[in-house]
């Protein structure tokens, strides 16, 4: 395997600093979302509506009524993919390595859930969202989906070829002296 | 003449003295001032100039309402037009000049236009302008362009940044006067979510002026412990300078706020448009004042009774040492009380009520100040600044009782309730006929999903214009929408005892045509009293059509102050009641928002999202043509050096027919289909069979809509019995997807089919040319000889080190394969093709060289073959269409007769005859003509290129009878009226037999 592309992007900081992850690697996987299905081929519980879990090495993001996403080491993707289908064996279920076609932002600082505002129609208010939820959504004219990893960090997922827009837009809304500071 | 008092100007601040300047002049004011009251302490009444007459116009208001004193502000990438200057806040150095004017704002040529303004009617234009219709285009139209429009448009790029904010609350109050806050109190205590808004930048609204006792304590410490305690509250958000802008469904409301406009060099955006979801919207948007009809009310100098008070009380500025008041009703008391105890005269408080006033006429009374009642203004003296009025009897037509000297007139014709947010989403209106508003029917309200009303409208805006009623207004409503369940007392005030306002709408009553002429109603749109009863007259009689007739509240201002006047005018002249006539129909904005706002960050490199292939910097770095496919960019050719377009197409095509060319195929849609049903799915959505491809192999297929149109095509591949890839077109691949899901999840939703677009996780490139097994041999790796990988095949191994795909496809005719790697490896990859390909001369190659080799090929391209309106036996592609499957979208619709007519148009190659190219979409011309008298057309073309290879002309095209024609000779009309002939030939200009691909 060729060395891959590393980092598209340069740190940005802003109010918050926004970042592109590199090394995450993504599996898409559509079959029955239950402990039976992909459960049992995870060897995990399953995260219910909207929410992210985290797995063995790996975390597991609810995407749609029969589909996760499974984020893990990039070097792991092709294991786990023979893994899970090999578990499944007859099951009717589709998994692809999905991690070229995405980027990965990370935002971290005091005010990310305004920067993720500014962008996306979702109530970031805290207590309305946090920790655990996966949200699927758009930003700005793109879709993309985020989760927080704690009070002051969240990634984005969006499809590779609008990351420069993804970036781009992300800088611009934590540029300084843009901040609310509504909820710090 | 106006100036700054020594004393007064609650508002401002004068240890911050500030300067700014007004047509260059530089003037000075306070922080705290807004432009328009900064002007007046300047003496500069005059400000601007009508639209239609180019009558000297004056600050007439104090706030959101101003139709007169808009200005441009600030220069160059800050120039901003139409501004008003009643709501922008006086900072150090703004620069504002005067708009619709030539050549100055004291001398102004357009004002001839006032003096014909009795050739000028309303509905004018319509009449004058309609015959003979040829001047219109040509002379009229360019005429009136050049002198519409109130401000300059500007000439740089906006240099400031924008941006919006998704923000949910319970409840959403519009409004930070003394009802807003004291709603955001009840609603706050309640702990939901609360976001209160204030247009400008001070809370408490005009109780801060007029200052009635709260509590028993003056108003401002009333305002002062409310802020104080909604602060504390961690569940209530308030921004100041953010104005209610819209209300639209389900509780989604626009919120605009104005961040720097009053100091401009802070760092952040502009503006914030905050796009909000409510759970419940309170509007305490108060009310305005109206102005009075009578004979020159728009001269400078003549104020609402209200504005006057306020550059009194809040900003220190006098309008004038003599001040008549002329009302109908008590508050306009207020303004001259006020301007007595400023120490300045009221000659008279002109009252059009035979009874007057009550406990304020007393007041004013023992201040000594003159009352006349049942009198009215018969004109007013002056030209660009009023210098007397001539009182008359009210009841009378006009004749002057007396001539009174003042330097200003106060008008007050009662206030309307600011109903505009509760009707953008539906909120009807009931006339009061005793109090002379239109008040918001609580029957009848905007309301949500599940029916039941989202706005409430509390306070002044709810038709409680006094603080006692509208306090108590604000308490009950909130604590009701808030589920309060214990609602809290309203804070006690004395209510005062007025007597009723009696409705003016026209002053005198009796006014003859020549005073109703000179009585504006729209003072920026110059639509008077006259204009609206010839409208009626001419049969104008729905208040819509009477509006848009006369222009009446169709100018910036929207209509703010001349609205119920101009309906009262109408109802009057058709001599119905004003709630048969109706109101017209208020939409969101409030007030103009600007564009910037609406854009938000989508500008310069985020205006729109561009897709980029892994190998996009590439293409630009090395000199790529870029066109837009889909939201794509792609290379359309690599010009070199001095090459013209043309020159480098050709260069990329001859060197790909002849060694190796490169194609960043990325952009191609890749579909995972997969499931024991997937066979099944794809013998569906293709007219051709799928389920008996192999795996290992590639078939090109086409998919058609339902209606049996074709819509996409592309390169099938079947990865393993339940596996098949299916490649789309560029710009096709999420509508496909789409199209898939939509199959599987409403009509086939047993079937067990799964669909993954995997479009991005791969780079894909072309590599194209006789060299191009060499090429890739030269990587080491898997073999791809034609034993081990024949022609529409595909395999998986590596190359070099990259893990590929690679399918045995062309699009080109020639010796090619597309290969597939994981899109990090993308670049790499392709700097690996351009090294191992450099011995045979490889060079990239863009989509219009692409287009022009299928087009050799007679390969159809979607999009250019196909229009929404061809299917597939069109372009004679019987051979993709399954006979033996029972069924796939579009088999039954391309059975029906209009789709079987052998007259349709088909696919044809051709060629002209002088070798040229035929103009692109040109069509072919037949005898006779249509019943338009048009040419009748026989034919269309499709595609046109100039090959190359074979160095003349090509085209494709739809021609009826086309393939029955061969050899026939037949005409294309040109733009410029000529004809081209060009012979009907096969399609397939190159390489009929297909051998070169097959090698």
């Amino acid at each position: 395997m060729s060395e891959p592309q590393t980092s598209l992007f340069p740190q940005f900081n802003g109010y918050v600093t926004v970042s592109c992850e590199s090394d995450m690697g993504m599996i898409i996987m559509r079959g029955s979302v239950t402990a039976k299905g992909l459960g049992a081929a995870l060897g995990t519980s399953l995260p219910k509506e909207r929410k992210i879990v985290e797995g063995k090495e790996m975390q597991i993001a609810w995407m749609s009524p029969d589909e996760l996403m499974v984020l893990c080491r990039k070097e792991h993707v092709a294991d786990l993919i023979t893994e899970v289908e090999g578990s499944l064996s007859t099951q009717h279920a589709l998994v692809a390595d999905v991690s070229d076609a995405r980027a990965i932002f990370k935002l971290k600082g005091a005010n990310v859930r305004e920067v993720v505002a500014k962008l996306a129609p979702v109530d970031m208010a805290p207590g309305q969202f946090g920790s655990g939820e996966m949200r699927r959504t758009r930003f700005g004219q793109i879709a993309g989906a985020f989760w927080m990893t704690g009070e002051d960090e969240l990634n984005i997922v969006c499809f590779r070829s609008v990351a420069e827009y993804m970036y781009k837009q992300l800088c611009v809304s934590a540029t300084q002296g843009s901040e609310l500071d509504l909820w710090t | 003449m106006s100036t700054r008092l020594s004393r007064g100007g609650r508002l401002i601040d004068t240890s911050k003295p500030l300067t700014f300047t007004f047509n260059g002049k530089k003037l000075r004011g306070y922080k705290g001032d807004t432009l328009a009251s900064a002007l007046l302490a300047n003496d500069q009444m005059l400000v601007g100039r009508s639209f239609k007459y180019h009558r000297p116009r004056g600050v007439v208001t104090s706030g959101a309402e101003e139709p007169n004193a808009l200005v441009n502000l600030g220069k160059g990438g800050r120039f901003e037009p139409n501004q008003r200057a009643t709501t922008t806040e006086l900072f150090e150095g703004l620069e504002s000049t005067s708009q619709n004017h030539w050549p100055s704002l004291e001398f102004d040529i357009g004002a001839i236009n006032k003096k014909l303004s009795r050739f000028l009617p309303v509905g004018f234009y319509y009449k004058m302008f309609i015959h003979p219709r040829p001047l219109w285009k040509h002379l009229y139209e360019p005429l009136i362009r050049q002198s519409a429009g109130l401000g300059q448009a500007p000439t740089s790029k906006d240099t400031s940044t924008y941006e919006h904010f998704y923000a949910f609350y319970d409840v959403a109050i519009i409004g930070g006067g003394i009802a807003g806050l004291q709603a955001a109190r009840v609603a706050g205590a309640s702990g939901r979510r609360v976001i209160v808004m204030e247009q400008t930048a001070h809370w408490g609204g005009r109780a801060r002026i007029d200052d009635e006792a709260v509590d028993g304590a003056a108003v401002e410490s009333f305002l002062d412990n409310t802020l104080a305690e909604l602060q504390d509250l961690p569940n209530v958000t308030l921004r100041t300078r953010m104005m209610g802008a819209g209300i639209y469904d389900h509780g989604y409301l626009l919120g605009y706020e104005r961040l720097s406009d009053h100091a401009p060099e802070t760092a952040g955006p502009r503006h914030r448009l905050w796009r909000i979801r409510a759970g419940h919207i309170i509007t305490a948007t108060g009310a305005i004042e109206r102005p009075l009809p009578f004979a020159g009310n728009d001269k400078p100098g003549v104020v609402l009774a209200s504005a006057l008070r306020d550059y009194l009380i809040g900003y220190g500025v006098s309008l004038g040492d003599r001040t008549v008041v002329v009302t109908n009703n008590d508050d306009a008391y207020l303004t001259a009380i006020a301007v007595k105890n400023a120490g300045l005269e009221v000659p008279a408080i002109i009252d059009a009520r035979q009874g007057g006033a009550g406990e304020l006429g007393e007041k004013a009374r023992a201040l000594g100040i003159r009352v006349e009642t049942g009198k009215g203004i018969a004109k007013v003296a002056g030209g660009k600044r009023v210098t007397g009025v001539q009182i008359c009897a009210q009841a009378g037509e006009g004749v002057a009782l007396e001539d009174i000297v003042c330097d200003c007139v106060a008008m007050s014709g009662g206030w309307s309730p600011v109903v505009n947010l509760w009707s953008h989403c539906g909120g009807k209106l009931f006339w009061d006929t005793e109090s002379v508003i239109f008040r918001p029917d609580a029957d009848k309200a905007p309301t949500g999903h599940d029916g039941s009303a989202f706005v409430s409208v509390v306070g002044a805006a709810n038709g409680n214009l006094t603080q006692h009623a509208a306090l108590k207004d604000a308490t009950d409503q909130t604590a009701v929408v808030s589920g309060v369940a214990n609602p809290p007392e309203a804070p006690s005030t004395v209510s005062r005892e007025d007597a009723a306002i009696e409705a003016v709408w026209m002053m005198p009553e009796g006014a003859g045509i020549k005073l109703r002429s000179k009585a504006w109603l729209d003072f920026q749109n110059d639509v008077k009293v006259s204009d609206v009863q010839l409208a009626a007259q001419e049969g104008f009689e729905s208040v819509e059509h009477a509006k848009r007739y006369t222009t009446l509240g169709m100018a910036t201002d929207q209509g703010k102050l001349s609205n119920i006047n101009g309906l009262a005018t109408l109802a009057g002249a058709l001599k119905v009641d004003i709630p048969a006539v109706g109101t017209t129909t208020f939409r969101p904005p409030y007030t103009p928002i600007s564009m910037g706002a609406i854009a938000g960050h989508a500008r310069d490199e985020v205006f729109q999202p561009i897709r980029q292939t892994p190998m996009h910097k590439w293409h630009v770095v090395n000199g790529a043509y870029m066109e837009p496919v889909g939201q794509w960019r792609r290379p359309y050719c690599y010009p070199r050096g001095e090459e013209t377009h043309e020159q480098a197409v050709a260069r990329e095509i001859n060197q790909t027919r002849s060694s190796l060319g490169l194609l960043d195929a990325s952009t191609l849609g890749k579909l995972l289909v997969k499931g024991p049903d997937a066979a099944k799915f794809l013998d569906m959505l293709y007219t051709n069979m799928m389920s008996t491809l192999k795996p290992g192999k590639c078939r090109y297929g086409l998919m058609c809509s339902e209606n049996g149109f074709l819509i996409d095509d592309g390169v099938v591949a079947r990865i393993d019995e339940d596996t098949f890839l299916c490649h789309t077109t560029s710009g096709g691949a999420d509508h496909i997807h789409l199209h898939m899901e939509e199959w599987l999840q409403t009509e086939w939703w047993d079937w067990k089919v799964y669909v993954a677009n995997l479009t991005e996780q791969f780079a894909q490139v072309g590599v194209v040319g006789p060299n191009a097994r060499k090429t890739l041999e030269k990587l080491n790796g898997m073999d791809v000889s034609k034993e081990a990988l024949g022609f529409l095949e595909w395999k998986d191994g590596t190359l070099a080190e990259f893990d590929a795909r690679v399918y045995r496809i062309s699009f080109s005719g020639e010796l090619s394969y597309e290969i597939a790697v994981p899109a990090t490896q993308g670049m790499a990859f392709w700097n690996a093709l351009l090294e191992a390909g450099a011995e045979f001369g490889v060079m990239p190659y863009g989509t219009e060289a692409l287009h022009v080799m299928r087009a050799e090929k007679g390969f159809i391209m979607i999009g250019d073959e196909t229009d929404g309106t061809v299917i597939p036996q069109d372009l004679g592609l019987h051979w993709a269409i399954s006979k033996k499957k029972g069924d796939f979208l579009g088999k039954r619709a391309q059975e029906r007769t209009h789709m079987v007519d052998p007259e349709r148009w088909r696919l044809v190659g051709l060629e002209t005859a002088d070798g040229s190219v035929l103009p692109d979409g040109a069509y072919a011309v037949g005898a006779g003509v249509n019943a338009n008298g048009q040419k009748n057309t026989i034919g269309r073309v499709t595609s046109s290129y100039h090959s190359p290879t074979l160095n003349r002309g090509i085209a494709m095209g739809l021609v009826k009878n086309g393939p029955e024609r061969m050899g026939e000779m037949i005409n294309f009309s040109k733009i410029d009226g000529t004809h081209v002939t060009a012979k009907i030939v096969d399609p397939v200009f190159y390489d009929k037999a297909g051998e070169k691909q097959n090698v």
